[in-house]
């Protein structure tokens, strides 16, 4: 079959064989082109088939997976057709993959220079001397600074941006004309990732170069793709312009997508959409998504819905796709204005002048080399927190938003300054220490739910955990109380007996929340709670955790990397760099002028799902390692930087004087009227 | 009642693994050999068709017929009843030694795994420099010393097969303590013995029941080895080393006297490590994966 698109996948269904012998698909009938200089965003929900379908792109299926019908064809040559050394060959060369975690990609005893030269050995015949500027203009192609001497590093002396660029840089090395894209910037910092995408945006411009990028995140989409493609449940269901998709999506699905993501410029805590999607191999009669959509009837409960053309040149599989500004309007009923906050005046949490230390050089190199200790790794931290306030702490990642919550947990002990509970009570600094009803009074919920559930445990004994530990409470009292805990993270009785394995990630989240409020605690630590979530899910915790919060009026210091999370959630918010504070103040003051640079910097990197904002780029991506000795943290990357002032002294704290933005301090040098 | 669904599942669990085990081909056939062993080694005095002492000196060596189906050895025994019997001691040595093993070993690896720092680093460089000793020597030096009975063999297998125990452990704990549930259960303010009890130890237990069952293996080949040798059991109880030693010399024109406990041996094994394997593979603790190149 000939076709005119670059890449051309028809009618692909993808699966494996069961070990009970049933053919499970997980791609089902899926069709997709890409044209030469066309860049296409694949979305979806985990689960959803978006990388098994870039993969099949290049000819490649994981293991035990296999193309059970259709076709996939690039620059019309039959992928599935050919063999080992052939797909080799254009595999790396014309059609190149960047994979999501580019520092695993990297190998890590090889120099940079020999990594891009393996590359380039494979798909080019130069000559020596030809070959080394070949790779200097390479890694000059993705703004490396100082390509000459990176040559020589090993991997791991890159940051995460760093190594990333130098994955791109292979990927480009056997000058492809197709790039796939596996969510290659998830995990990176939003700076980092603003500057990543710029990077590919210019390069597939300026090579003409088709590109296919799977990512779980709109934001990124819109910032690169003309066109998207939303997967669900193994399908593709809808496909358009990113423009047309992300400003009116016409599938239900899309629509709940876009409504679960935060927005900055949003007051309402983000709609969750709920249920899950089906697993592959679930029996699905008719539309695959009608358990989760609000337009759904009897029809699409029987019916699977075609994939049909509209005049607006999208494709669209619902049969609803006319009424979709019904589901428009009834959700925003559904939106939950952010739990207000009783002004109670008191201090429920006092950090005084907080320093924590990871460097402890040994007695011996100290003593050596006479050079001071190294400058702490948070320091000089004083915050109020107020009994029944959600305080978001934002930075990048290094900036000591973790630790400082392992602090307040008692599990890192801090160098000085203390932990005042409920204005009397200093707290000991190692948990150990601490009497049982100061225990109780926090609890801390963790990044990942697969790593804080254990997974040898069931979800009741998981919950007896906190519940005979604080109360004593055992036989018909500890069910009763267990699943009254499940009910209000809205999980049913059944769940007692499931293993966190047999849960999906939500799920997981709600369990490991639901172990945090059986303590019956006053304050919550959230540490990055929603990263590993998918979007909708992470509404759906959000959502949860204001509702609770509402109910009990319980203290939240939330901590995320995400700018709009924080938001969504926070009444005030903290900005962190290096373990120093920049700014603090209600949220709706410090997403509003005056900034501090840092905070200016963070907010004009935020990638929001609209096509018709660009990210400002304004500081480079450098990773710090350590804090500066002295003066202003963010000296070195600031864009704003008087001069010397900022590298000898400490930032005045600068208080705003507007009435509304009470408690808002700046801590920088530059005077206020200037901050904006 | 949570109490309850808790024991419920851990039944469960068990069934599950088993009933995953059983699944898969290695399991099956491994599970099955280990069983049939085991069997035997039970019922194997009532169904000898000879006495395993009773020497003949007409059989001296004969060749395999319809009366002595694996023939005579050079004492004129029956080879096929001494084989059905010869692997009931080395079961029963290696069987209580290696849930002897697993227990200390596993003891001080998760030991030094909490410990950690310095002191563990320390010790498990004195466990490296004695697992750099070849293991019959320190073996040979022990029963030359105390003697070869089953009372000194037991423990003195039990030992040395604990001590790899120990690397294992150890670095199944290291996996575990670091993971955010310990945290979790640390900034409760759970005892360090409830940390131990409830998080730790059934993540390590799944570890330490493969490297059992692959120790057991290793035990019953040095078992072997040292009757072999003349160390193990003494005769004229059977015992399979002991039964190759001896046909030995007369292998290249009676060759039957090594074929029975041959086969026995490694089919035990075989069958050992092939469950072993399954068991990881069900227990989901298993990461070989095939390589992609």
């Amino acid at each position: 079959m000939s076709s005119s698109s670059f890449i051309d996948i028809q009618n692909l269904s993808v699966g494996y064989t069961s070990r009970s012998q049933k053919i499970i698909k997980v791609l089902r009938d899926v069709s997709l082109t890409i044209n030469r200089g066309e860049s296409v965003g694949l979305v979806g929900e985990s689960g959803s088939g978006k990388s098994t379908l870039a993969l099949a792109a290049m000819g490649y299926f994981k293991r035990g997976l296999r193309a059970l019908n259709g076709s996939v064809h690039f620059n019309n040559i039959n992928m599935l057709g050919l063999d080992h050394d052939e797909l080799q060959k254009i595999r790396g060369g014309n059609l190149a993959l960047i994979p999501q975690n580019s520092g695993q990609s990297l190998t890590p005893t090889m120099r940079i220079g020999r990594q891009i030269a393996e590359a380039l050995r494979l798909h080019s015949d130069l000559s020596q001397t030809a070959f080394d500027d070949r790779i200097i203009e390479i890694l000059s192609q993705v703004r490396l600074p100082n390509p000459a001497a990176l040559i020589n590093r090993y991997p791991h002396e890159l940051s995460g941006g760093q190594q990333q660029r130098v994955a791109i840089a292979m990927a480009l090395a056997g000058q492809p004309d197709a790039l796939l894209l596996d969510e290659p910037t998830t995990g990176l910092d939003v700076t980092t990732q603003a500057h990543i995408l710029e990077l590919l945006r210019d390069l597939a411009r300026d090579r003409n170069m088709a590109m296919l990028y799977v990512s779980h995140d709109l934001g990124a989409i819109s910032r690169v793709c003309d066109n998207v493609v939303v997967m669900y449940a193994g399908e593709v269901v809808l496909t358009g312009s990113s423009r047309q998709t992300l400003l009116a999506p016409k599938h239900p699905y899309a629509h709940g997508l876009l409504t679960s993501i935060p927005r900055l410029k949003q007051k309402e805590l983000p709609v969750a959409l709920d249920g899950r999607p089906p697993m592959p191999g679930e029996a699905i009669t008719g539309c695959a998504f009608a358990d989760r959509c609000a337009l759904a009837d009897d029809q699409c409960r029987t019916t699977s819905p075609p994939l049909t053309r509209l005049e607006s040149a999208e494709s669209i599989r619902c049969f609803h796709h006319d009424k979709i500004d019904q589901l428009a309007t009834s959700s925003q009923k559904v939106k939950q204005r952010k739990a207000a906050r009783k002004d109670t005046g008191e201090t429920t949490l006092g950090l005084e002048d907080l320093a924590i230390t990871y460097a402890k050089s040994g007695f011996l190199t100290q003593f050596l080399s006479n050079s001071p200790p190294p400058p702490a790794t948070v320091d000089n931290i004083n915050i109020n927190i107020e009994k029944g306030e959600t305080l978001g702490l934002v930075g990048e990642s290094g900036s000591g938003k973790s630790t400082i919550l392992k602090t307040i947990a008692g599990l890192i002990s801090p160098k000085n300054g203390g932990i005042i509970l409920n204005q009397d009570t200093k707290l000991t600094a190692k948990v150990e220490d601490r009497p049982s009803m100061n225990l109780r009074q926090i609890q801390m919920i963790f990044q990942n739910p697969d790593d804080s559930l254990n997974p040898r445990h069931t979800v009741a004994q998981i919950l007896a955990q906190p519940l005979r530990l604080y109360f004593q409470l055992s036989g018909k009292d500890l069910h009763d109380r267990s699943v009254k805990l499940l009910e209000q993270v809205r999980l049913g009785e059944h769940y007692l007996s499931r293993l966190p394995s047999q849960l999906s990630g939500g799920e997981k989240q709600r369990v490991a929340i639901a172990r945090a409020f059986a303590a019956e605690p006053e304050i919550v630590l959230c540490d990055e709670v929603t990263s590993a979530l998918d979007v909708s899910v992470q509404a759906a915790v959000l959502d949860l955790l204001n509702v609770l919060k509402k109910e009990r009026g319980t203290t939240y210091i939330f901590v995320s990397h995400d700018l709009a999370v924080v938001k969504a959630i926070s009444d005030r918010v903290a900005v962190l760099y290096q373990g120093r504070l920049c700014e603090i103040g209600p949220s709706d003051a410090v997403y509003q002028a005056p900034f501090h640079p840092y905070t200016d910097v963070l907010l004009g990197a935020v990638l929001e799902p609209d096509p018709d904002t660009a990210p400002t780029l304004s500081a480079d991506d450098v990773v710090e390692l350590s804090p500066p000795a002295k003066g202003c943290p963010f000296q070195r990357r600031c864009p704003k930087k008087l001069g010397e002032i900022c590298e000898n002294q400490t930032p005045p704290a600068q208080t705003s004087i507007q009435a509304s933005n009470q408690g808002h301090v700046i801590h920088c040098h530059i005077p206020l009227k200037e901050l904006h | 009642m949570a109490q309850a669904i808790t024991h419920q599942f851990e039944k469960n669990r068990a069934l599950t693994v088993l009933k995953d085990l059983v699944s898969r081909p290695s399991g099956a056939i491994g599970l099955s050999l280990v069983m049939f062993h085991l069997v035997l080694a039970i019922i194997s005095p009532y169904i000898a068709p000879y006495d395993y002492k009773l020497q003949n000196s007409y059989l001296m060596l004969s060749a395999p017929d319809a009366v002595h189906w694996l023939g005579a050895d050079h004492l004129g025994r029956d080879v096929f009843s001494r084989t059905l019997m010869g692997g009931r001691e080395a079961l029963l040595v290696t069987g209580i030694a290696t849930p002897l093993a697993v227990i200390w070993g596993g003891f001080i690896g998760i030991l030094f795994g909490l410990v950690g720092g310095r002191l563990d680093e320390v010790l498990m460089r004195v466990v490296d420099a004695f697992l750099s000793l070849p293991w019959i020597l320190k073996m040979l030096v022990i029963i030359v010393t105390f003697g070869s009975g089953t009372a000194v063999l037991i423990p003195t297998l039990a030992f040395f097969y604990g001590v790899p125990v120990i690397r294992i452990a150890r670095a199944a704990t290291h996996d575990v303590i670091a993971r955010d549930f310990v945290w979790s259960a640390k900034a409760r303010g759970h005892s360090r013995i409830s940390i131990i009890w409830r998080e730790l130890l059934p993540n390590v237990l799944d570890a330490l029941m493969v490297e059992g069952a692959m120790r057991w293996s290793w035990m019953l080949l040095a078992f072997s080895s040292l009757s072999f040798l003349g160390f193990g059991v003494s005769p004229p109880t059977p015992d399979w080393g002991l039964m190759i030693s001896d046909a030995r010399g007369f292998m290249s024109f009676a060759p039957w006297g090594v074929i029975g406990p041959v086969i026995a041996l490694s089919s035990l094994i075989i069958g050992i490590n092939l469950t072993a394997d399954a068991l990881a593979k069900a227990l989901g603790i298993d990461r070989a994966q095939k390589a992609p190149v």
